[in-house]
């Protein structure tokens, strides 16, 4: 039993940082340092991280499932890339108008289809995506159709750092947004809006019951996600200055989401973990069988599912705290 | 005389042909303490629903203190002062019974709006919620898991969460379905405890507890309101021991 005056110390507490949130940081740096010759990679991973990161905030914490996360990746893709070929270079003002553009297709679109559950609502999230890449086919003139977008130059980042060939700006880029989205996203999760998120997931009729606005609150996590996934479109066409259809594809959207089911949903921290395996195990299975690195893939996430269904951080946590019993 | 805190007129709901709501007619004084019963499929459940505005009725209209709501959300009636319970728990299951209360307390107070502040900081929201384990006698569990808590001690939660609501107007379905018979005094102690300003609603099909409980008692058969009457009343009528009571009670 505990003491009247701890009661609740858990949650009073649960916002405060530990130690082993700087594991992710401290590791993304010393990679900048060891392997100078990854940073492209490393700056794709990072990249990875921030869509699979947006992607927790709605399937992780407010349940909802998208098979079209793509889409919001792809508008902010082209947007940070349109302006840039139009002759806006300026990579900070691009990535504000990619995050404002997605949050908004975010916001309407969510408006429209969060009504709707389960695979209703998973079928009409693959629609969104598939219907904007047919646009995004078609308007050729802008986006350059199947031949992707080309004409993409990026200003030095505040007038002063120069996108490199090394990709070590690029690198270091990518990282410093990517640490500024998630604060904005641990501090949502914290969050009283964030607690009632959870709710959502776990009851949704209870939900109703207390008087939440139900739909105005998945409405607004899916245009936040939204805005950061286009975050990190804008970030992949401002680093590789090139912009394919592929960012809409419901190949990217499969990809975002076995990445979070691999490193563990509802956490945040599974994105960091889910994203580099996903592409190291991606890399290493294309190199030993060119055709059948899907099945690999496949035969990965069945294992994952059925025995770590919280993916490989609920894994490490559950060793973790054995190791903590046994070492009592 | 006592405004009206809830009043329903003609208020109808059919499943399809199933007519599960029959122009019911309704009222609950400020304060009231009175029992909806009637036999399984009555349509009693049904009818906390089309109250709440968990279900649209198919005719007829619902009054929160003299204002008609049928038109308005769940949520904004909840505003208006009323909550229910359910026959069935619906819990956050995965969430700590703290962290339960604190839903209700933190979207009656628009704490639950805040997006960056963490909730461990709303120091108001969490005190409240523990003022209310305390007053239930759930302070023990209140860091524990729902889904490890038993049954009987969720059932518990279930009044908590609505109380975190600071209702007017109570709606409690069956709180005692599920509980075994030796734990359930537990529960109407704490429902008979609440405070005597909330007009109470109670679905309850132990009538040694409806007769204790209740001043007024309206019996529902398909869909239908039989009669409504003080339980001395219902005790004695002959068309409610026919239908309902049978001859089980004691109180006749
Ligand atoms: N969503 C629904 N769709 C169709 N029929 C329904 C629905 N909900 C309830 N019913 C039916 O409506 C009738 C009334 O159900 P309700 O749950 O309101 O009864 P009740 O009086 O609460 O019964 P119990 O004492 O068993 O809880 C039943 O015949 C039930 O099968
Ligand atoms: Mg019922």
């Amino acid at each position: 039993m505990i003491g009247i005056a701890e009661r609740g110390a858990f949650l009073r507490h649960r916002h405060r940082l530990s130690w082993a949130e700087s594991v992710p940081w401290i590791a993304a740096v010393a990679a900048f340092f060891l392997f100078p010759s990854y940073e492209t990679l490393g700056a794709q991973v990072l990249i990875m991280v921030l869509f699979a990161l947006s992607l927790d905030l709605i399937l992780g914490y407010a349940g909802i499932i998208s098979l079209g996360h793509a889409a919001f990746f792809g508008i902010g893709a082209y947007t940070a890339g349109i302006l840039s070929a139009q002759g806006w270079g300026e990579p900070i003002s691009g990535l504000v108008l990619a995050a404002i553009v997605a949050g908004i297709a975010g916001f309407i679109s969510g408006w429209a289809i969060l009504r709707t559950t389960g695979l209703t609502l998973l079928m009409l999230t693959l629609c969104f995506a598939e219907l904007l890449r047919e646009i995004a086919n078609e308007q050729e003139h802008y986006t350059g159709g199947d031949d992707g977008l080309r004409g993409i130059r990026m200003d030095p980042i505040f007038g002063v750092f120069e996108f490199d060939l090394f990709g070590e700006t690029a690198y270091l880029y990518c990282l410093a947004v990517l640490f500024i989205m998630f604060v904005v996203a641990r501090a949502i999760v914290h969050s009283p809006f964030g607690q009632s998120l959870t709710g959502i997931r776990e009851n949704i009729r209870r939900m109703h019951a207390v008087g939440a606005p139900v739909h105005l609150k998945l409405v607004t996590i899916y245009a936040i996600s939204a805005a950061m996934a286009g975050v990190a479109g804008a970030l992949l066409a401002q680093t590789t200055e090139y912009v394919g259809l592929t960012v809409l594809s419901f190949i990217r959207s499969g990809d975002v989401l076995i990445v979070i089911i691999l490193g563990g949903f509802g956490r945040l921290y599974g994105a960091f973990i889910g994203a580099p395996l996903y592409m190291v195990l991606q890399d290493q299975l294309a190199k030993q069988s060119p055709e059948y690195w899907l099945f690999g893939i496949g035969l990965v996430l069945v294992v994952v599912v059925m025995f770590a269904p919280r993916g490989v951080l609920g894994l490490l946590e559950d060793l973790g705290a054995r190791f903590r019993r046994d070492s009592r | 005389m006592t405004a009206l805190a809830l009043e329903t007129r003609a208020l109808s709901k059919n499943f399809g042909a199933l007519p599960v709501a029959q122009a019911i007619d309704f009222r609950l004084a400020s304060g009231a303490r009175h029992a909806l019963i009637g036999p399984n499929g009555a349509g009693k459940t049904t009818f906390i629903n089309l109250i709440t505005g968990a279900l649209k009725p198919s005719s007829g209209s619902v009054h929160l203190a003299g204002a008609d709501v049928t038109a308005l959300s769940q949520a904004a009636r909840v505003k208006r002062g009323i909550a229910r319970t359910f026959q069935i728990n619906q819990l956050y299951r995965g969430l700590s019974v703290l962290e339960n209360v604190c839903m209700a307390i933190a979207e009656r107070t628009g704490a639950a709006r805040a997006m960056f502040r963490p909730i461990g900081r709303r120091g108001e929201v969490i005190d409240e919620a523990l003022a209310i384990l305390e007053l239930l006698s759930l302070g023990d569990d209140a860091d524990r898991l729902i889904r490890e808590l038993p049954y009987g001690r969720q059932r518990l939660v279930e009044i908590a969460i609505a109380l975190g609501l600071k209702p007017r107007v109570l709606l409690l379905d069956e709180p005692a379905a599920g509980v075994p018979t030796a734990e359930s005094h537990v529960l109407l102690d704490v429902i008979e405890s609440l405070p005597a300003e909330i007009a109470m609603l109670i679905i309850e099909h132990d009538m040694d507890v409806v007769f204790r409980f209740a001043r007024e008692i309206t019996v529902l058969v398909a869909g239908e309101v039989l009669v409504v009457g003080t339980p001395s009343e219902i005790a004695a009528n002959e068309r409610v021991r026919e239908v309902y009571l049978g001859k089980k009670t004691r109180h006749g």
